[in-house]
């Protein structure tokens, strides 16, 4: 096992974390905000890859990709927490039947529409190759993930922690009741936190499309790896998702290499370990 | 009484005379076809039922005189949903016959269902090694390959004349996968080749990085063996990482198969691999063949499709040679064993004694022609059955292939 294994693992790993922190983001924010264990995540995420597709199909570059996908499942995510969701505030189970519904509906309406091919997004020029330091490769794509990951959380920390709006949302997070009494619009609030995390998510298909494929099935397939971030990383906790990601990304990685045939026990026996430890995850509150 | 006695016998009469040449016809022959076509393995899957299809309608549809209905049943590539859907088309739409279905594993878990069931089933694509070798079955009649049937020859080409010494693999792990490796294995060694490094991607692996980072960068080459989703994506990521540049690319033919290739671009380039057919092999009939479908499709046929498109040939030859009684199961089977096709177009095939096919194996090279990524057939060898140059007794003696055999000495 030479150093520039251990380079290589840590690289891969790191950049598969960023695309798992992209979807988990959101998940647990939604979590934490509003108690909703969201099923939909994962087909946020498919059908970000589709609608990404669809509109480079049109001949949009791959950052008007990005954008649309982002905008039209937000949008998707509106109508889906107005129409129904916020009629189920707090009862749970009514919650996941819902999301998990609405989960079943998606995957069947993008079998229908976009039909069972798999898809790869073709990147553009300037993210495809690789940079080459000294014996190692370091592909292009996969530094950009990792890049948008450092964005995205550096915009949702700094809106969280320092401005009005993000004051207004953790006030949600702490104590509904009490916001509502100060005067914080709390649905409105809700609403918007629901939008960005399936946003989020669309964004993790879309990127994720350009080095996996966007293909039927690839939502039930990413979604328990999203929960295994959430619940190690503690529900609600940003934080705790990067921590998560970071986990998930690097044992799931070096397990694959160093012990191939024991590569779900690596990624999960350490989960199971944690959650004896911590029941509420590592940043998880109560 | 009498006068009543006789009109009854007449109504019973024009009954008889009306049901018997009714029962004489019988309807329609159903076929029960098998395939992915949603999923992962979806272009695969269309591919197959494109090539089934493609030969009905050049027939009008018919089969020894009778109409033909077919009913594809689609198993996302599972196992246990294959299960489900052929139990499906025997029970309850009564077909005379079976074909398709994809994943050697697939293969194995429904050859013995297809047994309880006793309804013959060809198999022109899933591969497992031992349905035709030390775990025959009845009722599967295969008319395809043997995973390892390709790669005696390959491995013995990649040694001498490609004069690769130490080759590295990484194949997805399950059946199919080990029997490629395993047949490339044993002959690549045998004349004069070490394999040095074994890798297994699971089936359905989207990321490839932590396996390619491993690879021994002191080997001459890499033997890399890939099906459905994976080969849209190994390729890429394989260049992506600097491999390309260093260790040339080799491959079972599902890798750079016609299904894949379109999706391809240069990445794919100068890939050896081998197959039974190619859709650049340069006869009459095949030329023909990939220009119709290609009207009709609007795409290269693969693999995929040739073996389909055979397999109607196939069932329609087995039925006139039974007069269209396809209604007789035993003696229907009897005859799809009997069945060669001289001219199909990937070339002459026959079974052998243990019911596999001996046929051509081509080994191709992806080239460039006219913008479009084609496997250039580079060598040919003539007639090869699933056992290669042993003998059937010395060969079924060794356990079939798997993750460690033939033992990795030099890893």
């Amino acid at each position: 096992m030479s150093g520039e294994f251990f380079i290589g693992q840590i690289f891969n790993g790191v950049s598969y974390a960023a695309l798992l922190f992209l979807l988990a983001g959101g998940l647990s924010l939604i979590f934490g905000m509003m108690r909703i264990v969201n099923m939909t995540h994962g087909s946020y995420y498919l059908l970000g890859g589709y609608v990404a597709l669809t509109v480079m199909w049109r001949g949009a570059p791959f950052v008007v990709a990005i954008v649309a996908a982002a905008i039209v499942i937000a949008l998707i995510g509106i109508a889906e927490w107005n129409a129904f969701l916020k009629r189920l505030s707090g009862q749970e189970l009514g919650q996941v039947l819902t999301t998990m519904g609405f989960a079943l509906i998606f995957q069947d309406l993008g079998l229908v529409i976009w039909g069972g091919d798999p898809h790869t997004i073709r990147l553009p020029e300037t993210l495809s190759g690789s940079w080459v330091v000294g014996e190692l490769y370091f592909p292009v794509y996969r530094v950009f993930i990792v890049g948008v990951a450092i964005a995205v959380s550096l915009t949702l920390w700094l809106v969280l922690e320092k401005t009005r709006l993000g004051a207004m949302m953790r006030a949600t997070v702490d104590d509904p009741e009490m916001a509502r009494g100060v005067g914080i619009n709390v649905f409105r609030i809700s609403m918007g936190v629901f939008a960005l995390g399936a946003m989020l998510a669309s964004i993790a298909g879309v990127v994720a499309g350009g080095f996996v494929g966007v293909y039927p099935g690839a939502d039930f397939e990413i979604l328990p790896y999203a929960f295994v971030v959430v619940i190690v990383g503690g529900m609600g906790s940003l934080k705790g998702a990067l921590v998560g990601s970071l986990m998930v990304g690097l044992l799931d990685n070096f397990g694959k290499a160093l012990f191939p045939e024991l590569s779900y026990f690596t990624l999960f026996a350490p989960m199971a370990l944690i959650l004896a430890v911590r029941p509420t995850g590592l940043f998880g509150r109560a | 009484m009498a006068r009543k006695l006789s009109v009854t016998a007449l109504v019973l009469l024009v009954l008889v005379a009306v049901a018997l040449p009714a029962d004489a016809q019988k309807g329609p022959i159903k076929i029960g076809f098998l395939a992915p076509v949603t999923g992962g393995a979806a272009q695969v899957g269309k591919d197959m039922v494109n090539g089934l299809m493609m030969w009905l309608e050049e027939h009008g549809n018919q089969i020894a005189g009778r109409k033909v209905e077919v009913i594809v049943e689609d198993t996302q590539g599972q196992p246990n949903i294959a299960l489900t859907k052929v139990a499906k088309l025997v029970e309850s739409d009564k077909v005379h016959v079976l074909a398709g279905g994809l994943f050697a594993h697939v293969g194995y878990a429904l050859a013995p269902r297809v047994d309880q069931l006793g309804v013959p089933m060809l198999y022109p694509v899933m591969a497992a090694d031992d349905l035709t070798q030390r775990k025959p079955t009845k009722w599967v009649v295969r008319n395809g390959w043997t995973s390892s049937q390709p790669n005696h020859p390959f491995g013995e080409y990649v040694a001498k004349t490609l004069g690769y010494k130490k080759v590295v693999t990484v194949a997805i792990d399950y059946s199919f996968g080990w029997e490629q490796v395993g047949g490339f294995q044993k002959t690549f060694e045998e004349n004069g080749g070490q394999i040095v490094q074994k890798l297994w991607p699971p089936l359905g692996t989207t990321d490839f990085a932590p396996y390619l980072s491993q690879i021994k960068r002191d080997a001459d080459a890499v033997f890399a063996l890939m099906v459905a989703q994976s080969a849209l994506r190994f390729p890429r990521q394989y260049q992506d990482a600097g491999l390309k540049a260093r260790l040339p690319l080799l491959g079972g033919g599902t890798t750079f198969d016609e299904f894949v290739l379109p999706s391809l671009g240069d990445e794919a380039l100068g890939a050896y691999s081998a197959l039974m057919y190619s859709a650049a092999l340069d006869t009459p009939i095949n030329k023909k063949f990939v220009e119709t479908y290609r009207k009709k499709y609007g795409k290269v046929p693969s693999y995929y499709s040739e073996v389909c498109y055979t397999t109607g040939r196939w069932i329609n030859d087995a039925a006139r040679a039974v007069g269209g009684d396809v209604e007789n199961r035993e003696s229907f089977l009897a005859a799809l064993r009997k069945v060669e096709v001289p001219d199909a177009p990937r070339g002459p095939v026959k079974l052998d004694a243990h019911g596999n096919p001996v046929q051509n194996i081509y080994i191709r090279k992806v080239e460039k022609k006219g913008g479009e990524l084609w496997n250039t057939v580079i060598h040919t060898y003539p007639a090869v059955g699933q056992f290669w140059k042993y003998k059937p007794e010395e060969f079924l003696k060794q356990p079939v292939y798997d993750r460690n055999y033939p033992p990795c000495k030099a890893c």
